[in-house]
């Protein structure tokens, strides 16, 4: 094992590189709209909340596949020609946030509604409120499922391997099609894969068990 | 236990876990022996491809696949087994046919398979049994007869990443190379007015030519690609009685009844007795 | 565009859905067992074998379904494990599920107060009894959703299987496209509608479960 590893070591840290690219793409926009969709859900305008719902609702039921085979296949007939890489990439993002969208908002609606109340009648306005004490409390209610939301991320940025995307599954791919070692190959991405998912995964059991009895 | 026991700990035990399974490899599936196998469960696992229009198909309506590789298959099928040996048919890709049948999955595989010199060094292969080779596709009445014909006017449509592009760059230097995701994609695109031409197996471009009238098949072949049907190695009985097969095939005409049912007015592919790469 | 929806090909994607569903019932179940076992296993803290269980269940949580997927059709095979498409797929999916819902199980065993072991231990029962009379029937209520949540999950996630070429709704519909670009769209409204048909009221199921049944 050690001498295939030593043969593609440069492949399996290229598609390695793709993985944290895509992933960190994904994570960044999928923060902002998923945050976005769940502020929109609790929004006063009952069209605004109806399609925020509807947003959140369909990408949650649907394959990542799909949404990414879509821009793969479909998009590349009708209107933009998406390279694997990309088509991947936004895929992940667009599916993502809608499960973001619905532990933010969990998050925000967890904060018992006396905090509002009480900030409102100490004086403050509902935006000051909003920053200096419903939203700590909510960012400590969400880190932790939102780590496991990266997590999940990170598992299924290897969607990419499915459109040509470059990444660290697409290389264990072509280098066990070369190499017919299909064992040996798939441990070591199995392996990179658990250095990237494993320490944030016992990261987010410590938070959880610290910041749980906030 | 101190922290640093327990990541070595995390990261040992799972070592250890694979370390232990890949020792005790137990009787690999694949290195049964097929000849003695097929003598007493009279089943053959023949590797085809589901998405190929003539040589294997998925027929939504029946949901069953057809094509000549299938055609082929049943009737070696029915050369070694005789009347009672059943043929089972396993869809396989480009990417996975290989491993499947080292695995054992599946016991040979026969989907547009080239011998090349390098898969000679991971499987056995039969002998040809179809001669394809890369070609163009064309609309009728296009000014192009000839790989010769392209200039670097034309557009040629090609596949990602196969070897038919490597080779079109090769034979039509001057040409200007569009390269597209599937076969089905480049297809639209020359039909859409994208290129000029499409090149990859001829034995392909028939199928699609087979579904529209407007386009042919023009200039022959200027690579060989014989199709073979790859067995994995340490099989040598199997290999040698589909061999067999094959050539009692080409005897009583069963080869030839199959070739013209998939390919009527071709006579390029036909592949010739005991044809060996 | 109406062709597209003929009967042939709808009755092709619904083939494809039913392998879907068989899939994702049979792995289910094997799931519950397993991740039942493993998460009690875990819950109950046994010296050593809960450890084991962990660090096993803790990688197979973090990685990916589709290395697990390909993992279990290529790899097994070499240590002697033949298996078809459909029992691939199903062995894939329970190993990641199993893992899941052992999770969810060990969550939901901690959620009953520990009163109820020690009221059942000091009634004369023994553990085991203890846990699946008292504690386990329990547990289950409050796990419901979550057990289901991950039964959507599942059913998403067949379609990775489509790399092994198993018979399934985006399988079958990537065939009926592949032979027509006209059915490229109509394709991917039909398995899209079905999918999330499908998804969507197994989620209204678990809204109701979590809204209507009571934990303390």
């Amino acid at each position: 094992m050690t001498q295939l590893f030593q043969t593609f070591s440069a492949d399996f840290f290229s598609g390695f590189k793709f993985t944290i690219y895509a992933s960190l793409l994904a994570l960044i926009f999928s923060m902002i709209i998923g945050t976005l969709m769940a502020i929109l859900q609790l929004s006063h305008n009952r069209v605004i909340r109806s399609l925020a719902k509807a947003y959140v609702a369909f990408f949650r039921n649907i394959p990542l596949l799909i949404i990414v085979m879509f821009f793969y296949v479909v998009a590349p007939m009708y209107f933009y020609s998406f390279d694997g890489f990309q088509a991947g990439t936004i895929g992940l993002t667009i599916y993502t946030s809608a499960f973001i969208a619905e532990t933010v908002r969990s998050g925000i609606q967890t904060v018992p509604k006396g905090q509002m109340e009480a900030g409102l009648s100490s004086g403050f306005s509902y935006s000051e409120t909003m920053r200096y004490i419903v939203l700590p409390q909510a960012f400590k209610i969400v880190v932790p499922p939102l780590g496991n939301q990266f997590i999940n991320l990170i598992k299924n940025s290897s969607i990419l391997a499915m459109v040509a995307g470059l990444d660290l599954m697409y290389q264990g791919d072509l280098i066990a099609s070369t190499t017919f070692n299909t064992f040996d190959t798939y441990i070591i991405v199995g392996l990179f894969y658990l250095i990237l998912t494993l320490p944030l995964s016992y990261l987010m059991n410590y938070l959880d068990k610290h910041w749980s009895n906030a | 236990m101190s922290k640093i026991k327990k990541i070595v700990s995390f990261l040992f035990l799972p070592m250890l876990l694979v370390i232990v399974l890949s020792g005790c490899k137990g009787e690999s599936v694949a290195n049964k022996n097929i000849a003695t196998r097929i003598k007493e469960e009279p089943t053959i696992t023949w590797g085809v491809k589901y998405d190929t229009r003539l040589f294997g198909m998925m027929d939504i309506k029946t949901s069953k696949v057809e094509g000549f590789d299938i055609d082929i298959a049943k009737a070696i099928t029915k050369e070694i087994l005789g009347k009672d040996g059943k043929a089972e048919f396993v869809e396989v890709t480009s990417k996975t046919r290989i491993p499947l049948l080292k695995n054992g999955n599946i016991d040979a595989i026969i989907a547009t398979m080239t011998i090349t010199e390098d898969r000679k060094k991971e499987v056995d292969f039969s002998d040809i049994y179809f001669d394809a080779g890369q070609s163009l596709l064309v609309k009728k009445g296009s000014h192009i007869k000839n790989i010769k014909d392209l200039t670097a006017e034309d557009t040629v449509l090609a596949v990602k990443g196969s070897t038919s592009t490597i080779n079109i760059r090769k034979h039509a230097p001057d040409a200007k190379i569009l390269e597209l995701e599937n076969y089905a994609e480049a297809f639209t695109a020359l039909q859409s007015g994208q290129g000029q031409a499409m090149t990859t197996d001829n034995a392909i471009l028939l199928g699609m030519a087979s579904e529209n009238d407007n386009y042919e098949l023009t200039g022959g072949t200027f690579t060989k690609e014989p199709y073979g049907i790859a067995i994995n190695k340490g099989q040598d009985d199997f290999l040698k009685e589909v061999n067999t097969a094959l050539h009692k095939m080409h005897d009583n005409g069963t080869y030839d009844k199959i070739f013209e049912k998939w390919f009527p007015k071709d006579a390029e592919g036909r592949a010739k007795k005991g044809a060996q790469f | 565009m109406s062709d597209a929806f003929s009967w042939i090909n709808l009755r092709f994607l619904l083939d494809g859905l039913w392998v879907t569903i068989q899939v994702s019932i049979v792995s289910i179940i094997f799931s519950m067992i397993l991740g039942g076992i493993a998460g009690t296993v875990r819950y109950s803290k046994v010296p050593v074998l809960s450890k084991v269980m962990g660090i096993i269940v803790d990688i197979i949580r973090n990685l990916p379904l589709l290395l697990i997927i390909f993992f279990t059709y290529f790899a097994l095979p070499q240590i002697g494990v033949k298996l078809n498409i459909f029992w691939a797929a199903v062995a894939a999916l329970t190993i990641f599920e199993s893992a899941m819902l052992s999770e969810i199980f060990r969550a939901g065993l901690n959620a009953v107060p520990s009163g109820q072991t020690e009221a059942g231990m000091s009634s004369g029962l023994t553990y085991i009894q203890t846990l699946t009379m008292i504690v386990l029937p329990q547990a289950f209520k409050s796990m419901l959703p979550a057990i289901l949540s991950q039964l959507i999950s599942l059913i998403k996630d067949t379609s990775l299987a489509v790399i092994i070429s198993l018979p399934e709704l985006t399988h079958n519909a990537k065939i009926i496209y592949g032979q027509n670009t006209n059915y490229v769209i109509p394709m991917f409204i039909a398995m899209t509608a079905m999918y999330f048909v499908v998804c969507y009221l197994l989620s209204l199921v678990s809204n109701y479960l979590e809204t209507s049944k009571y934990n303390y």
